[in-house]
């Protein structure tokens, strides 16, 4: 006689499971304080692309704000508290986002989520953020998104959105290229046509001559590369990812076709695109000088250059990569971090010594941060948007050449002003004052 | 009570499949009710996500296992579910049940058109086919006049109905979608286990056996392929249905290749053909990778390592799996299970006998 035992070997399977959760979930709603948050430490939570497409140079950011956060904790930390970065793996790809955010939030129970990477990964767990309240901070993407503070009133921006740096951009290119015939190369999303809103607010639209979009994923540009290079474009505007920058570059050179190139600060940073062009030279059997071709590029920076060690931040920074994170370049995605890193604090400091959720909110509506920024942020009651512009920078020798003073804008029909503040100093031990 | 009387409830219990599974699907619901009241809200995300994980790979595996048709792109499927429950919820009120629905009528619709080509293709044919439709559907959502409606590369956000009042206000929503999806798996499970039983399932059996001699013993070949292809995408599209709920989300970078050779991976990992099995496989695939990630955090490497390790386990575990069970998990438990009544119940039985 053979009765089948599996399936009665799945229910006490089951049944032991739902034994051992119940034992384990008894013992956690003890205390009724802030998650995240007891008398010496402080957890916050971050997704970002460790591995996949998307992973080179974002992949820094992690390493990168966990080493600004070793260094403080390393000086005695925030009112007394230690700041511990969980950042996990989503490879960019948005199911993992949730499941990951979720982790941080219902399983980890941190305080805050801090610098997630990326617009289709970030837009599908801003409601679950908002709704659970949890602070969501620093969004690491220039979306127009994060800026809806009746709508999501725990998500806030950081680096100047794209439709303001398109507006710099559109507005330079106005100025300094005056008649010129003008190309864009953009990404097709939110990214890329953000970028273009910007941009159509200042050139003028007869001297568009093309549009050329490409799909992030597919190496492949000849085809918008070769239409922009008929269209007899004086001028291209890259709204790209550093990859395309450089793949960009590298398929013009092949059509013997060598426009100004402006581009986005997202896909400008000299050190990442330099390096991208000579991996892809060698992958196709060639070997070009990264720095060289990069030459004569102009894109809006916000953050001072890497190389300025004058610059206080610049010093601060550098110091910490130094000791914390010598393997890693130090390139603009380790200034980005840390500098986003720096903010957190900051904003941490003026919740004031029993940090809540709502109090970290609160400090950042108050407005007044300060930071490594050249431009002031838009933080206030009615805006969660981060910074406000950026200044004009030229590419010689492989960095980053500031003109003229820093501008800032809105995302919307507002001017582009210059801001004329000198950029307040870093704190002589890093640590931001409340 | 005698020996004797006791064996025709037995008798009964083995004969009547349509009973059995009942009863079998009751207790399923019972101890779906227990699991989920216990466990703390991310677990029952992750219960959620390995039964709408371990639908697809049910559906995946009477396929493979059953009829011997091999698919490399059931993700695909599992895309077109979740997008048509997206746009189902976005753009009609319509309840939950018809929404979901929807996505097996779709997913079950196009499954058939692909299982057309599928009854011409054989072997490597057939995978690179289904191979290329994972690629290349997710990439429609790109596709310049769908972008309005598909949300391009950003995909679309998909907002469900919270937990009904009547719960109570505090009712966790990931408890409700735990219910919803487990109430899904048990029906899934309920469905097929009568289809693999039932003369359909017979012929898939012959199918893969032997196409010639099944064809001349009266099985229609192809129709019984297109129908089996049809039956198991109608299950991803639902399962696709469920994993926008969840995840609350319809992107394209959720459903990337990964995801159809890991719906693949949980089929062979728990067995071939067995639904069981592909419980035990979902399970696997769900909640190794969530380990393995918080153990190389927990270790403190360096980068480069540490993103790594998740995969490097998830090949140990693969590894020692196939080597232990090859015939999957199941068949792992398969053999236990004999081993423990040849050890406990025979010697029990003839006790019972020599005693009578």
């Amino acid at each position: 006689m053979t009765v089948r035992r599996p399936v009665s070997v799945a229910v006490a399977l089951a049944a032991v499971v739902a034994l051992t959760a119940t034992a384990c979930a008894s013992g956690d709603d003890a205390a009724e304080s802030t998650p995240g948050i007891t008398a010496d430490t402080v957890t916050i939570g971050s997704t970002i692309p460790l591995t996949g497409t998307a992973a080179p140079g974002y992949s820094e950011q992690g390493p990168a704000a966990k080493a600004f956060f070793d260094y403080i904790n390393a000086n005695g930390g925030i009112n007394g508290r230690k700041i511990t970065l969980k950042y996990l793996d989503d490879a960019y790809n948005p199911a993992q986002t949730v499941t990951l955010t979720k982790q941080l939030v219902l399983q980890d129970k941190v305080f805050a989520i801090v610098g997630s990477l990326g617009t289709p990964t970030h837009t599908k767990v801003v409601d679950f953020l908002n709704s659970s309240r949890v602070p969501d901070l620093f969004v690491a993407s220039g979306c127009t998104c994060w800026d809806q503070p009746q709508k999501n009133p725990y998500t806030f921006g950081w680096q100047p959105d794209y439709t303001v740096e398109g507006k710099i951009l559109g507005d330079y290119v106005k100025k300094n290229l005056a008649g010129k015939k003008v190309a864009y190369f953009y990404q097709d999303d939110d990214f890329g046509r953000d970028g273009m809103k910007g941009l159509d607010k200042y050139i003028d639209q007869s001297l568009v001559v093309s549009r050329q979009p490409y799909q992030p994923g597919n190496t492949d540009v000849a085809a918008q590369v070769s239409a922009i290079a008929a269209s007899k474009a004086d001028v291209v505007v890259l709204e790209a990812i550093p990859a395309y920058t450089a793949l960009f570059k590298l398929t013009s050179l092949k059509l013997g076709y060598s426009p100004t190139l402006v581009a986005s600060s997202v896909g400008a940073d000299p050190i990442t695109v330099s390096g991208l062009l000579e991996n892809f030279a060698k992958q196709a059997g060639s070997s070009v000088k990264g720095q060289d071709l990069i030459e004569g590029l102009v894109t809006s920076a916000y953050l001072p250059p890497l190389d300025d060690t004058s610059n206080s931040w610049t010093a601060l920074f550098k110091k910490i990569h130094d000791q914390y994170i010598p393997n890693v370049p130090f390139d603009g995605n380790v200034y980005y971090a840390m500098a986003y890193a720096y903010t957190f604090t900051q904003a941490l400091a003026r919740a004031g010594q029993n940090p809540t959720r709502q109090g970290v909110v609160d400090a950042l509506k108050k407005g007044g941060l300060t930071g490594p920024g050249l431009v002031p942020f838009r933080y206030g009651a009615d805006s969660h948007a981060g910074y406000t512009g950026g200044q004009i920078a030229t590419i010689k020798d492989g960095k980053q050449v500031a003109s003229g003073t820093p501008l800032t804008t809105d995302d919307g029909d507002g001017p582009v002003t210059p801001y004329t503040q000198p950029q307040p100093p870093a704190p002589a031990n890093g640590i931001p004052a409340a | 009570m005698t020996a004797l009387a006791a064996a025709a409830p037995v008798r009964f219990w083995q004969r009547s499949t349509l009973v059995r599974h009942l009863t079998l699907s009751v207790l399923g619901l019972i101890v779906l009710y227990f699991v989920t009241t216990s466990l703390d809200s991310f677990a029952n995300l992750q219960f959620a996500q390995i039964c709408y994980t371990a639908i697809a790979t049910a559906g995946l595996t009477v396929l493979s296992g059953l009829s011997g048709q091999i698919s490399l792109g059931h993700g695909a499927f599992v895309a077109v579910g979740a997008y048509t429950t997206a746009l189902l919820l976005e753009h009609l009120d319509w309840p939950l049940v018809l929404v979901l629905l929807g996505s097996v009528v779709v997913g079950g619709a196009l499954g058939s058109l692909v299982g057309v080509a599928a009854a011409r293709l054989r072997g490597p044919y057939l995978a690179g086919a289904t191979l290329a439709l994972a690629v290349g559907l997710p990439s429609l959502a790109d596709y310049h006049g769908l972008r309005d409606l598909l949300g391009g590369a950003n995909g679309l956000i998909v907002t469900s109905d919270p937990p009904p009042l009547s719960l109570g206000e505090t009712f966790p929503l990931e408890r409700w979608q735990a219910w919803i999806c487990g109430l899904c798996l048990v029906v899934t499970l309920f469905l097929l286990a009568n289809l693999t039983r039932s003369r359909i399932g017979r012929d898939m059996r012959l199918v893969r056996e032997d196409e010639q001699a099944a064809a001349l013993s009266g099985v229609h070949v192809a129709r019984t392929q297109i129908v089996t292809f049809g039956i198991s995408a109608a299950f991803a599209g639902l399962a696709g249905g469920l994993f926008a709920i969840v995840n609350s989300l319809a992107a394209p970078g959720a459903f990337t290749l990964s995801l159809s050779l890991s719906l693949l991976t949980a089929a062979v990992l728990g067995g071939l053909g067995s639904l069981a099995g592909a419980v035990y496989g979902a399970v696997i695939v769900t909640l190794l990778p969530n380990w393995t990630a918080d153990l190389a955090q927990q270790a403190d490497l360096p980068r480069a390592i540490y993103a790594n390790i998740p995969l490097v386990l998830y090949g140990l575990v693969l590894i020692v799996v196939i080597i232990a069970f090859p015939g999957g998990i199941q068949s792992g438990v398969r053999k236990l299970g004999a081993l423990l009544q040849a050890r406990f119940v025979r010697p029990l039985q003839t006790r019972q006998e020599t005693r009578r």
